[in-house]
């Protein structure tokens, strides 16, 4: 089932081209690699598919028509910089998180916070890079949505904190929802992504299964992005 | 659980399966772990996981059974034929990397009978 059709996207800043005519499909079920150096794009798509940036041209299709209230009911979008504030505590900021987003699972995130180490009374300003980048992710995988964006969970993140949110995202593959993530860290997203998305200068460079392309080419993903990226 | 990147992960699931069972870990007619325990103790993906379940079915080496769960078969020969089928590939293996430093199938099989004696 397909969670999103993007057609001919175009995004210019003032000078600067940084989607070129790029066009993808996005399938319920699976996790997607979204992957490239910085700069390629990859943030600007989200930006765009989770509303908070407009398009210069092009076509956008979720199953249904969708704007305002009802995208951001299905679009849950992960930015990499923190987001959170930080004189909050955890717990305030999960009831923050439940008044604003519908359908917001509130005993998923406190589940998942014992599973990950963190206190709810601990503020988010005493929180390492790990435990809240640890938490960003809980948060966003906790709200209701067809397609999570989730923008370089693990930059700047410790070895530790990286393996629990790599475990945290690989157990939410289910068949109602499509989760993409973004990252040029791809050696540590080898294991959990179903396709890959190689995006070069607002362009798609290549798209296909994990497993497909390392069986057809005898070579990592990993491999394969710096055959992609070589020259750039 | 350690995966060499460059080999479709769902081959090296199914060959871990197979060791288990060659070890008598797993034994004919056990249950599989399900998908989603099993992916997240090796830490991979659960569609991943998946894959391999069905490749494994369709190879002989397991069943499904409605609501109830995966299988191993119950064949008493699955253990022999697996142990002959992991060793044919490490012969394979090491006559290919022997005679590609220059021995003659002679002079390998002198090396090895003098290395099982003791040398």
């Amino acid at each position: 089932m397909i969670a999103l059709e993007v057609k001919n996207l175009n995004k210019r800043y003032m000078f600067v081209k940084a989607l070129n005519d790029f066009s993808v499909t996005f399938e319920k079920g699976k996790i997607i690699g979204l992957l490239g150096p910085n700069g390629s794009g990859k943030t600007t798509l989200m930006r765009i598919l989770s509303g908070l940036l407009q398009k210069t041209s092009g076509e956008i299709r979720f199953e249904t028509k969708l704007k305002g209230k009802l995208l951001k009911q299905t679009v849950a979008y992960m930015p990499t910089e923190s987001h959170l504030y930080p004189w909050m505590k955890v717990k305030q900021t999960i009831n923050f998180y439940e008044s604003f987003f519908a359908g917001f699972d509130r005993s998923k995130v406190l589940k998942a916070i014992e599973v990950l180490d963190l206190s709810p009374n601990a503020t988010i300003k005493s929180l390492s890079t790990g435990q809240r980048g640890r938490l960003k992710v809980a948060l966003t995988l906790a709200r209701k949505a067809e397609l999570y964006l989730i923008d370089e969970p693990l930059n700047g993140i410790d070895p530790i904190s990286r393996d629990m949110i790599l475990e945290m995202l690989a157990s939410e593959v289910a068949d109602d929802k499509c989760i993409v993530i973004s990252s040029h860290l791809v050696h540590e997203f080898e294991k959990i992504v179903d396709d890959v998305i190689f995006i070069r200068k607002g362009r798609l460079e290549l798209m296909g299964d994990a497993e497909t392309l390392r069986n057809e080419r005898q070579m990592s993903i990993h491999d394969l992005y710096k055959e992609v990226y070589k020259n750039d | 659980m350690h995966f060499e990147n460059h080999i479709p992960i769902y081959l090296q699931i199914i060959e871990l399966i197979k060791k288990q069972v060659i070890l008598g870990i797993l034994k004919p007619g056990d249950k599989l772990e399900s998908v989603r325990e099993f992916a997240a103790e090796i830490k991979v993906n659960p569609n991943t996981v998946q894959k391999a379940y069905q490749e494994m079915e369709r190879e002989g080496l397991a069943y499904s059974q409605r609501g109830i769960g995966r299988f191993i078969v119950e064949d008493e020969s699955l253990v022999k034929q697996l142990r002959h089928d992991a060793s044919k590939l490490i012969i394979e293996d090491f006559i290919s990397k022997m005679t590609e430093i220059g021995y003659s199938n002679d002079e390998i099989l002198d090396r090895l009978k003098a290395k099982l004696n003791g040398g």
